[in-house]
């Protein structure tokens, strides 16, 4: 045993000898392992876990982690043209504020008399976004976009008790996947094409697929390819014929300008809040949402906590609370509505921070800068011989298809190039969505300058110049 | 300051008081015309040349009328959450103890640190792999050493928490027979009562219909009733150990060895593998898959609730079923393997919550393989500790296992206390705000009446959980001479008692606010 293993640890105050002698005295024990007689001998791990050596100082530590993480290259580092819903968007300096404090990042389920702020900054985060959405119930967050579309669909299934639901074949692949997987074998998940050329739905083969066993249409919009769906009302009419509800699933950042789906005829609608104020984490910044609106019906199928406000003992205070309750799998287990525990609260509190700081006149300019940026840079890349950007004749958000295939060159090996010019080339699309052959999803928003965007240009220019035709 | 004797050392009880700050819903700050940000300027050429760029929207898709959200300044943003912060009782602040099953221990700042490096929250998962080599190696070695102190051979970080874990292993398991054709014939899962409810409601999910074991006179899931529930209809077991009463259930092995012979998978819930850490593994009982909540025993903080990873772990033969990618490493280089045949697909986008898996990992790596032993010994002394403190209590008891020792907590009943006195689990809980305490009944459905689950973790240091014991002393003698005191608590928190009542109400629930003013009056008026 080296001589740092018989130091206290700084996290375990107990392991002061004397103060585990008294404790052990007064249990009335003489070895700890008297407190594992329960545990047999056949059942006990024998050796000594193969773990590299403790880094039991602070500062070793830190010097371990940091070596280990100047191996990535961020964002922050280089011009990064990446989403495919995981965004860059600008975090104002007060939502990482908010959410280091230790009393948000620390707690958990306390209840409403300890944690009262903790109830209350989660109703307001489902208020804001319920604002937003133009809908009535918003829910305490879910994981991520993957599981509100899939809950989405699990609770249409159950409002309409039918078991089918047509699905865009335009959502992201990795979203379908989970779809898929939540739904097997409870519900068979059908998709839908899309028109080659604008991407939006294709009206004629879902006509032909909706049928009385349909409970939902699930669309998204802006579409993972990046084109607006333009045919939400239409989508909506044709579901509701069927008695089917229109199932939406969306960017939350582009409703300052585009239309909410509640108002071309959703009955539910999903998406991802990872844009409002969380940063890219590697993918761990994202968090889910669902609304609805305020019918019991609809109210009584979500999993997730729903955070009420309500009255107290005293008069004029407000007390916050759970909503229905009765309904989650922490009161009913498997009878329960799926299922609910620990999902993504704190991006929930920091959404709500993001909201507050923009306002309506933020969201509004917002939207419209990502629109004019996003633009720009199709110009700007259409430019470019042999690129054609956008790949689907349709207004787009803040991302856009661009197609290669003019080039004879391999999305992958573009990228290659741009990384050594320090850019992170947009998402390739060739085994996600084979027959658009060498394209690439690039996302621009209101971080990107016009400088980043005709550097893009120039080092896209530059890359390609040796393929192109004319 | 009010006193109790414990031991030599007189230990206080907090005169706390949590700040109360009145402070108005959000929407109620709101001044028209006031900024809380504002966003970067578009340059006048891209201005020139593309316009307003609004006018490619047909009409029927633009939103006109702005989202009503609040107007207010930037320091009233900050002040507001502030304000709402200071309203709230993080473990950071608290000896959060009271939360059984949660492993509320110390969340280490050197690791949020670390967090918020732009080598971390400036990644996109997205990247090319080249240029993510730090974090592939710190989810590659994470999983390395998950595989060490469970006995398993894969994991993956995917599962967004426990829940999403549970559900992950009743996919796998759907997808195993699935492979041999028996998916429709194994269309059963047994778990028991002191298990996670998610173990019950993930597998629901995937279609499962559920078996529950319920404890016998010691607490645990008799063996007898397991062999009468299984059939050619299992598909699984979902089992916590040891259970939410922190009691070990000793012939673990010979529940995986009836669920096999009888062609079923285990799947073990470790998300609180706190008190056995390098004691005993899942892999010596036998388990084909198990998890661990990172942000329970792993160190990685509980956020309100997320975000959080369910760190999921199979045996060889099911590497092939989990969900893709993972990570793997040759030639001095970590890559994504999504080439698995039988994979369940995605379970969560991209890689899992990545801050929250570099945290577990910084942990680890601070106290190494003798650490974790210690942590484990040094929770399972504190909470016998309480224990033995607790069972001394007049109105408190530790239903089963009566004069053994626990793992790492325990489900202990005020039953007593309210036959006696009135005084019920929920208002001790609301007399412990006083005192700048949390307290929490337990899981539902209440087999032991009157519940409360305490957990002490490894975190708090002999003095602190005196403290904590003697608000709970405090309460009884209280419970006992002055009940109404009790009952009508908390006197000192930030809110009087809650009304629930319209919190069930459809009529008058309001999840949000826009939802609130229409049924209960617009003050915007």
């Amino acid at each position: 045993m080296s001589s740092k293993d018989k130091g206290i640890h700084p996290y375990i105050p107990n392991s002061v000898p004397e103060t585990k002698a008294k404790m052990m005295a007064e249990i009335g024990i003489k070895d700890i392992e008297e407190l594992y007689a329960d545990i047999p001998e056949h059942l006990r791990f024998k050796g000594k876990l193969n773990l590299p050596e403790a880094l039991p100082s602070e500062y070793d530590l830190k010097r371990h982690l940091e070596t280990i993480l100047s191996k990535n290259q961020s964002a922050k580092d280089n011009l990064n043209f990446l989403g495919g819903g995981c965004w860059q968007h600008y975090v104002p300096a007060i939502c990482d504020e908010i959410n280091q404090r230790s009393e948000f990042l620390t707690a958990y389920a306390g209840e409403p008399y300890e944690d009262q702020g903790r109830f209350q900054a989660l109703f307001e985060y489902e208020s804001l976004m319920a604002e937003l959405l133009d809908l009535d119930v918003v829910n305490v967050p879910t994981y991520d976009w993957c599981q509100a579309a899939s809950t989405t669909i699990r609770m249409a299934g159950r409002i309409t008790r039918r078991q089918e639901a047509l699905v865009s074949d335009t959502v992201s692949p990795e979203r379908l996947a989970a779809i898929r997987n939540y739904c097997h074998p409870v519900m068979r998940v059908k998709l839908v094409k899309h028109c080659p050329q604008t991407g939006v739905l294709d009206l004629d083969d879902l006509q032909a697929k909706i049928s009385p066993a349909t409970a939902g249409v699930y669309f998204e919009n802006p579409s993972y390819l990046g084109f607006i769906e333009l045919q939400g009302d239409l989508i909506s009419e044709m579901a509701h014929n069927q008695g089917a509800l229109s199932l939406v699933g969306i960017d939350p950042i582009s409703l300052g300008v585009i239309l909410p789906p509640s108002q071309y005829g959703a009955d539910i609608v999903c998406g991802d809040i990872q844009g409002l104020g969380v940063h890219l984490n590697f993918g761990g910044g994202l968090g889910g949402f669902i609304a609805t609106r305020d019918e019991e019906r609809y109210v009584m199928e979500y999993p997730s906590r729903l955070f009420g406000i309500t009255k107290t003992s005293r008069e004029g205070e407000y007390g916050f609370g759970d909503v229905a309750y009765e309904r989650t799998s922490f009161a009913e287990r498997e009878e329960g509505k799926e299922f609910v525990g620990t999902h993504a609260a704190l991006w929930g509190i920091t959404a709500a921070v993001y909201l507050s700081l923009m306002g309506p006149r933020g969201m509004q300019e917002l939207g419209q800068v990502i629109m004019q940026k996003s633009q720009y840079a199709m110009k700007r890349l259409s430019e470019i011989p042999g690129i054609k950007a956008p790949r689907f004749v349709c207004p787009h958000f803040k991302e856009f298809v661009v197609d290669f295939n003019g080039l004879g060159m391999k999305v992958k090996d573009i990228n290659q190039a741009l990384l050594a010019k320090k850019i992170f080339g947009g998402r390739d699309l060739s085994s996600e969505f084979p027959y658009l052959g060498e394209s690439a999803l690039y996302c621009v928003t209101e971080i990107h300058t016009k400088e980043d965007l005709d550097c893009l240009t120039q080092a896209l220019s530059e890359v390609v110049s040796p393929n192109q035709k004319d | 300051m009010e006193e109790t004797m414990t031991e030599e050392k007189k230990i206080k009880v907090r005169n706390f008081h949590q700040a109360k700050w009145d402070e108005p819903v959000i929407f109620e700050l709101s001044v028209e015309g006031e900024r809380g940000i504002r966003i970067p300027e578009v340059e006048k050429d891209i201005e020139d040349q593309i316009g307003d760029s609004l006018s490619v929207l047909p009409e029927k898709m633009r939103r006109h009328q702005a989202p009503a959200l609040p107007e207010i300044s930037q320091m009233r943003v900050l002040k507001h959450f502030l304000r709402l912060s200071q309203q709230c009782l993080g473990a950071d602040l608290n000896v959060d103890i009271g939360q059984g099953t949660c492993t509320m221990k110390y969340n280490p700042k050197i690791n949020e640190v670390l967090a918020r490096l732009p080598e971390v929250t400036e990644l996109h998962p997205g990247q090319d792999e080249s240029t993510v080599q730090g974090a592939l190696e710190i989810i590659y070695k994470l999983d390395t050493y998950l595989r060490e102190i469970s006995g398993l051979d894969q994991f993956t970080f995917q599962p967004g928490g426990g829940s999403a874990a549970i559900l992950a292993m009743a996919s796998i398991i759907h997808a195993f027979h699935e492979t041999r054709g028996e998916a429709d014939q194994r269309d059963e899962i047994i778990t028991t009562i002191f298990s996670h409810p998610s173990d019950a409601a993930a597998a629901a999910v995937k279609g499962f219909k559920l078996t529950t074991l319920y404890p016998n006179e010691d607490g645990l899931p008799d063996v007898e009733a397991l062999h009468k529930a299984v059939s050619e209809r299992t598909a699984g077991l979902l089992i916590t150990n040891p259970e939410d009463t922190g009691i070990f259930n000793p012939k673990i092995d010979q529940f995986t060895k009836i669920i096999h012979q009888a062609g079923g998978l285990c799947g073990y819930d470790q998300a609180n593998a706190n008190g056995i850490l390098g004691i005993t593994r899942a892999s010596e009982a036998d388990f084909d898959l198990c998890f661990f909540n990172l942000h329970k025993t792993f160190s990685s903080p509980h956020g309100c609730g997320g975000p959080a990873v369910g760190a999921l772990g199979v045996k060889e033969k099911l590497k092939d079923y989990l969900p893709v990618p993972i990570v793997e490493y040759s030639d001095d280089k970590y890559t994504l393997n999504y080439d698995l045949p039988n994979s369940i697909g995605k379970v969560r986008a991209y890689l899992g919550a990545f801050p929250v898996i570099l945290k577990a990992y910084s942990w680890i790596m601070s106290l190494g393989a003798e650490g974790l032993k210690e942590v484990a010994q040094v929770a399972v002394l504190n909470n016998n500790y309480v224990l033995n403190k607790i069972r001394k209590l007049r109105g408190a008891r530790a239903p089963y296992a009566v004069g053994r020792h626990r793992i790492e907590q325990v489900r202990y009943s005020w039953e007593k206390l309210t036959e006696e006195t009135g005084v019920t689990t929920e208002d001790v809980i609301c007399r412990m705000a006083d005192f700048g305490f949390h307290l929490w009944t337990s899981h539902h459905p209440f087999i032991v009446p009157e519940p409360f689950t305490i957990e002490p973790t490894e975190s708090y240091s002999k003095e602190e959980l005196d403290e904590y014991i003697a608000g709970l002393e405090k309460i009884v003698e209280e419970a006992y001479k002055n009940p109404e005191k009790v009952k009508n608590a908390p006197h000192q928190s930030v809110v009087h008692k809650i009304d629930q009542s319209p919190l069930d109400d459809p009529e008058k629930w309001a999840i949000t606010w826009r939802a609130y003013l229409k049924k209960h009056g617009d003050k915007r008026d």
